[in-house]
């Protein structure tokens, strides 16, 4: 294993520190409401020259993305970091993004989707673009942020499509944890240097970028992205298995905990995982079999294997940081349920709508999830959608 | 300062085969303002007619780097890859010496542009930013945008049986540019093309964000007979309705005084989206428009005058 030092870290500092160590090309960012600190705290690796970077802090969000785009296209390791609001303004040039096949990496601090404006989290922002094309990895702690941030690079990079890390609110963003800090040469390397195959700045071989592509090539350029998404899968296994040989930490599709021989299983995204793992534990001391899996990668969206995973389970439930308002559920749960579909739909399947705009989660509530669930097994009804810790 | 013999030898860098309209301005503007770049020069474009006629996969009109990504963001997508060649620059990583230029319509420069174009202009990016100004959202059907003078008939403010086309001023976007205090501003035309490429050769050898607003005449949009275009433009520059002036560091230099002043109806009458106009009833709206056309052109004048009287050893 590499050596590395514990540093006391907010998630919004982690992040930075990650793309202090990796050194891109170009950063463009812009503050909007809610702003996410990563990018400030970066300004100021600037500002001492820390880095090599050129940061433009462009005039909006939309003129963020469309900047990295630039950057990008012409041959540069670009990254950027945003927010809420600020994501939803760089909606239109996600999917472009993406489309052009551009390896940009993205902190995203996941906060609500205004209205009313709020800036707590819940995943409302990263679920509203859920479908751009680019790659959605979540993280539980400020540590995940930080190694899923290096991962990201190599994983963008390869896959020839965009990555967003996103961070929950606050909770991660703003919260102090002691984290592992690798050596800045072991990041270097690690990440390697970024190498397009065609770029603008290359004027032996002048190349057109973003032309028009009407039905006669416009289905073919889309199911080739479709397709390198779904190769984006067997990259982020192999980047997290070299993750761990070098550096110890081990990175997969989803994390099973206490998951092998569970009855009753909670399905989360981000930090409430972490929680989810102690009221696990407690309840496994009472002497239940109670598991949970956490998603780590939303998109692409690993079906098979959550399907097998799944499979030894006889009630699950999903839970929403978001909702998808009056669709059958929560959009990780029509997942999920979607990915029973072909082979396990012989389970007790539950959705659980929590935490928008910053609503805290507490323990007691996610027991009371639990024992929905081995209620439901005994023959009570429950409700397939149901909101957790809101007055109605 | 190249002339006609050197243009016509250097190689193509905006090639024929693209699909624009018969008479399209803005194809003469892109082929000009690359004559004048050079091969060293990467582009920009916004979704618009120059984007959809000459970039059509797999065929691309630009035998030189070419980004097209959306309608409101080349002022920002251009940012981009400046940012990127001066990042590369300082590490050590390239050393060649390129123009960074956007070339882009008046939809997306006045209306859904102008915000990415003011935030460049402030950053201070070394670019050069073109409008081909056609005076309306030609791409998507001749709609108005702020460019689009008071009178004239388009798709969104047309001429009905109770108003008379386009009811405000068009905006002012090149004193806009002015206001930033950035080193280079002009106008120029389709139909004077020493006079444009004068100006792109002239910006790019200045450093830091210049804007050309190139009055480019569309026989689709304005309705005329496509062999006028490059005549309309003149027309406009000798009827005062688009004078050719720079801004070089805060000094005005108007490039052209008509000798006689054409009216403007010598302009109007050749186009139909002015048709309306002709008719007697309406002869109070043209008076009103000739008007504000004068004031704007002895506004130009005092401008250039009153720098002259500050700075009289740098007078041009």
């Amino acid at each position: 294993m590499a050596e590395g030092n514990i540093v006391a870290k907010t998630g919004n500092e982690a992040m930075a520190e990650a793309m202090r160590q990796i050194n891109p090309d170009v950063v463009a960012a812009y503050p909007i409401t809610p702003a996410t600190e990563v990018v400030q705290i970066f300004a100021n690796f600037v500002a001492d020259g820390l880095v090599d970077t050129e940061f433009v802090p462009v005039e909006s969000e939309h003129s963020a993305m469309s900047a990295c785009i630039g950057a990008s296209a012409a041959g540069g390791r670009t990254m950027t970091g945003t927010s809420s609001q600020g994501l939803a303004l760089m909606a239109e040039m996600l999917f472009i993004a993406a489309g052009l096949r551009l390896p940009i990496v993205m902190a995203d601090v996941n906060r609500t989707l205004s209205g009313p404006l709020n800036i707590h989290c819940d995943h409302s922002d990263t679920m509203m673009v859920r479908d751009a094309g680019w790659i959605q990895i979540f993280s539980e702690n400020a540590q995940e942020a930080y190694d899923n941030m290096i991962q990201a690079v190599r994983i963008a990079e390869t896959a020839k499509l965009p990555a967003m890390i996103t961070t929950d609110g606050f909770i991660i963003s703003h919260g102090m944890e002691g984290i592992n800090i690798l050596d800045d040469q072991e990041v270097k390397k690690f990440v390697g240097e970024y190498k397009p195959e065609h770029y603008l700045l290359n004027f032996d071989k002048p190349l057109t970028v973003g032309a028009l592509d009407l039905p006669d090539y416009y289905f073919e350029h889309k199911r080739q992205e479709i397709e390198a998404m779904k190769k984006a899968k067997a990259i982020i296994l192999e980047v997290g298995k070299e993750f761990a040989d070098k550096f110890g930490r081990s990175y997969e599709l989803f994390e099973k905990y206490k998951l092998d021989d569970a009855e009753c299983a909670l399905i989360a995204l981000g930090s409430t995982a972490g929680t989810i793992k102690a009221v696990v534990d407690s309840l496994r001391a009472e002497g239940l079999k109670v598991g949970l899996l956490k998603l780590r990668v939303f998109r692409p969206f690993p079906k098979d294997e959550i399907r097998d995973a799944l499979k030894i389970l006889k009630a699950i439930a999903v839970l929403d940081r978001s909702d998808a308002m009056n669709a059958n559920e929560g959009p990780l749960c029509l997942e999920i349920k979607a990915a029973l579909f072909d082979k396990c739909l012989n389970k007790i399947l539950i959705n659980y709508i929590y935490g928008l705009g910053g609503r805290d989660i507490k323990i007691a509530e996610l027991k009371n999830i639990y024992s929905d669930l081995f209620d439901a097994l005994n023959g009570k009804k429950i409700d397939s959608v149901n909101y957790v810790g809101v007055r109605e | 300062m190249a002339n006609v013999k050197d243009f016509s030898k250097s190689k193509e860098l905006f090639t024929g085969g693209h699909r624009a309209c018969v008479g399209c301005g803005a194809v003469i503007v892109a082929r000009q303002v690359l004559m004048a770049a050079g091969p060293n020069t990467v582009v920009t474009n916004a979704t618009g007619c120059l984007e959809v006629v000459s970039s059509i996969f797999p065929y691309t009109s630009w035998n030189v780097p070419f980004i097209h990504s959306a309608f409101e963001n080349a002022a920002a997508t251009i940012s981009g890859i400046e940012a990127l060649h001066k990042s590369w620059t300082r590490q050590g990583k390239y050393n060649k010496k390129v123009n960074f230029i956007a070339i882009v319509g008046d939809g997306g420069t006045y209306d859904i542009g102008i915000q990415a174009l003011s935030g460049a202009a402030e950053r201070g990016h070394n670019i050069l930013y073109v409008c081909y100004n056609n005076e309306a959202y030609m791409n998507t059907g001749v709609q108005r945008s702020s460019a689009t003078p008071k009178g004239a008939d388009t798709t969104t403010a047309p001429v009905g049986r109770v108003r008379k086309g386009k009811e405000q001023q068009r905006k002012d976007l090149t004193e806009i540019m002015v206001a930033h205090k950035i080193p280079y501003v002009a106008q120029a035309i389709v139909g004077n093309w020493r006079d444009l490429t004068s100006k792109v050769e002239k910006a790019l050898s200045i450093e830091g964000p210049k804007f050309i607003n190139v009055f480019q005449p569309c026989m689709l949009g304005w309705s005329y007979d496509p062999e006028l275009t490059c005549e309309l433009g003149r027309v406009a520059a000798d009827a005062c309705i688009w004078p050719l002036y720079e801004v070089v560091d805060g000094e005005y230099h108007i490039n052209y005084k008509p000798k006689v002043k054409k009216p403007i109806l010598e302009f109007f009458k050749l186009q139909g989206r002015f048709r309306h106009l002709m008719k007697p009833e309406n002869k109070p709206l043209l008076d009103e428009m000739q008007a504000t056309i004068d004031k704007n052109w002895e506004d130009l004048l005092k401008k250039e005058s009153s720098k002259q009287q500050e700075n009289p050893v740098k007078a041009v």
